[in-house]
């Protein structure tokens, strides 16, 4: 096997994951639609105040991020594994590293670079300074790749499991608290009128170290959750 | 060398080895934590500042120190029991959580008992409480995902996994919950007394880290008997060992 052939297999594996996704358009609009919902709730619970909502605006919106993001990471893998496909990857010759890397990359352009994309329009809804808009967006595309990957550990340990919905949750969201404070410190400080740059440096450092060391633990999980 | 490590991986000859070592260990961590607690409350000067309500430094410091140290180890049997496949390390690493969880928990209600008179408040977002808090989400974590499967060898394995995900992980929420502190809140709140801590309160708390080290590891080894007892419940060393109890 060649490493080009390793390569092709995971693009297609990714244009597999994405025809998929895409053939059920309603799906994909679900975390959207979540996304929107949650939003709307804050104005409800803090009270419709412009001034108080725009001081919550950076965490209410990496919240709410971080949370459609976690909601998802529980369905990564749960179809294949219904359906054999998930075996059959461990089979094949190809390292699962990329195979999960592949799934990953899949589910994060299905979720969080439309998250990332349809970020300032919710960000206008709650009153967030325009100038902080651009370090939102761009945290949420760098910190949505890093929750893609964490989740994706998650998903790929409870996979196996009948109710894996809540237990997600208590695995994963400690793992998440450093992506949601350096995401939020990122478009506190564009509010400040201080350089987002160096938060986005961080997550981007996150978002690295997530790629190298990500994927192995979802090969490994994958490996015992098809064993169940 | 090899023989040793086959020996850890068998259950009767751990089983025995541990009985020995709790029949003299046990007892010595009895007397250490009454001893120093005794020490620490009893005979030692009052701090100028806090009066005796500093007196719970005895027990908060060696339980968040333990409870840290615990995840260590277990993350550490999780690694050796996914490398050699070795039974009796993931018993230790499932054994640890609960210990962990329990210690993190005492170190953070003693902390927030200690902040109602030094602080003023049951609860402050600092960022050593955060981090305190989270380990304790994540022992709970460890617990939650052993429970949820049905097969204890994969719960084991899933688990193994899981801790050292959160290994790696530590050290950067730690970091992370310390730089989010120094951002958003003013250092209201400091630590009185900072790193200068008079010998005659520091003698003390080490005896007690000491004591506290020994507490863990023989609630460790009591949980990992219990586990080992439970796992071989069929086996005939397990059936004649409940039948000389039984016959006695």
């Amino acid at each position: 096997m060649t490493s080009a052939s390793a390569a092709g297999f995971c693009f297609r594996l990714v244009r597999r994951q994405l025809v998929l996704g895409l053939r059920r358009p309603v799906d994909l609009g679900n975390p959207l639609l979540f996304f929107a919902m949650v939003v709307a709730l804050f104005p409800l619970g803090l009270g419709p105040a412009p001034d108080t909502l725009a001081d919550f605006a950076p965490g209410i919106l990496w919240i709410v991020a971080l949370l459609s993001n976690l909601l998802t990471s529980d369905a990564v893998f749960r179809s294949d594994l219904e359906d054999g496909s998930l075996e059959q990857l461990l089979l094949a010759p190809q390292p699962l590293y990329f195979s999960a890397l592949a799934y990953v990359l899949a589910h994060w352009l299905l979720t969080g670079l439309l998250l990332g994309l349809a970020s300032p329009v919710f960000a206008l809804m709650l009153g967030l300074a325009p100038a902080a808009i651009p370090a939102l967006a761009f945290s949420l595309l760098l910190g949505t790749a890093v929750l893609s990957l964490i989740g994706g550990i998650g998903g790929a340990l409870t996979v196996g499991l009948k109710r894996g919905g809540m237990l997600i949750s208590l695995l994963i969201l400690p793992f998440y608290m450093p992506v949601l404070i350096f995401g939020s410190s990122a478009v506190q400080a564009a509010l400040n009128g201080t350089p987002a740059g160096p938060y986005l440096a961080i997550l981007g450092a996150l978002l690295c170290i997530s790629i190298a060391l990500a994927p192995m633990a979802i090969a490994a999980g994958l490996r015992i959750s098809v064993d169940t | 060398m090899w023989t040793l490590f086959h020996k850890f991986g068998s259950p009767p000859w751990l089983y025995r080895l541990s009985g020995s070592i709790l029949r003299w260990l046990l007892p010595i961590t009895v007397v250490a934590l009454v001893a120093g607690s005794v020490w620490g409350l009893l005979f030692t000067a009052p701090d100028f500042r806090q009066g005796n309500s500093y007196r719970i430094i005895y027990i908060h410091v060696p339980a968040a120190v333990v409870a840290l140290a615990g995840y260590y180890v277990m993350a550490i049997a999780g690694a050796v029991s996914l490398i050699w496949r070795m039974k009796m390390a993931d018993i230790a690493m499932r054994a640890c959580a609960p210990i962990g969880a329990a210690l993190t928990f005492i170190a953070l209600v003693t902390g927030s008992i200690w902040g109602k008179p030094t602080w003023g408040t049951w609860w402050v977002w600092d960022a050593r409480i955060t981090s305190m808090l989270i380990l304790l989400f994540l022992y709970l974590g460890v617990v939650a995902l052993y429970e949820a499967y049905e097969n204890k060898a994969l719960a084991a394995k899933a688990c193994a996994v899981l801790s050292l995900v959160g290994t790696v992980n530590i050290p950067i929420i730690y970091k992370s919950v310390d730089w989010w502190y120094s951002l958003h809140q003013p250092a209201s709140i400091k630590f009185t007394g900072g790193s200068t801590i008079d010998p005659s309160m520091l003698y003390p708390l080490l005896f007690m880290i000491l004591a506290f080290y020994a507490l863990f590891t023989c609630a460790l080894l009591l949980n990992m008997r219990a586990e080992i007892l439970q796992r071989e419940q069929r086996t005939a060393w397990v059936r004649a060992l409940a039948g000389e109890r039984e016959g006695s």
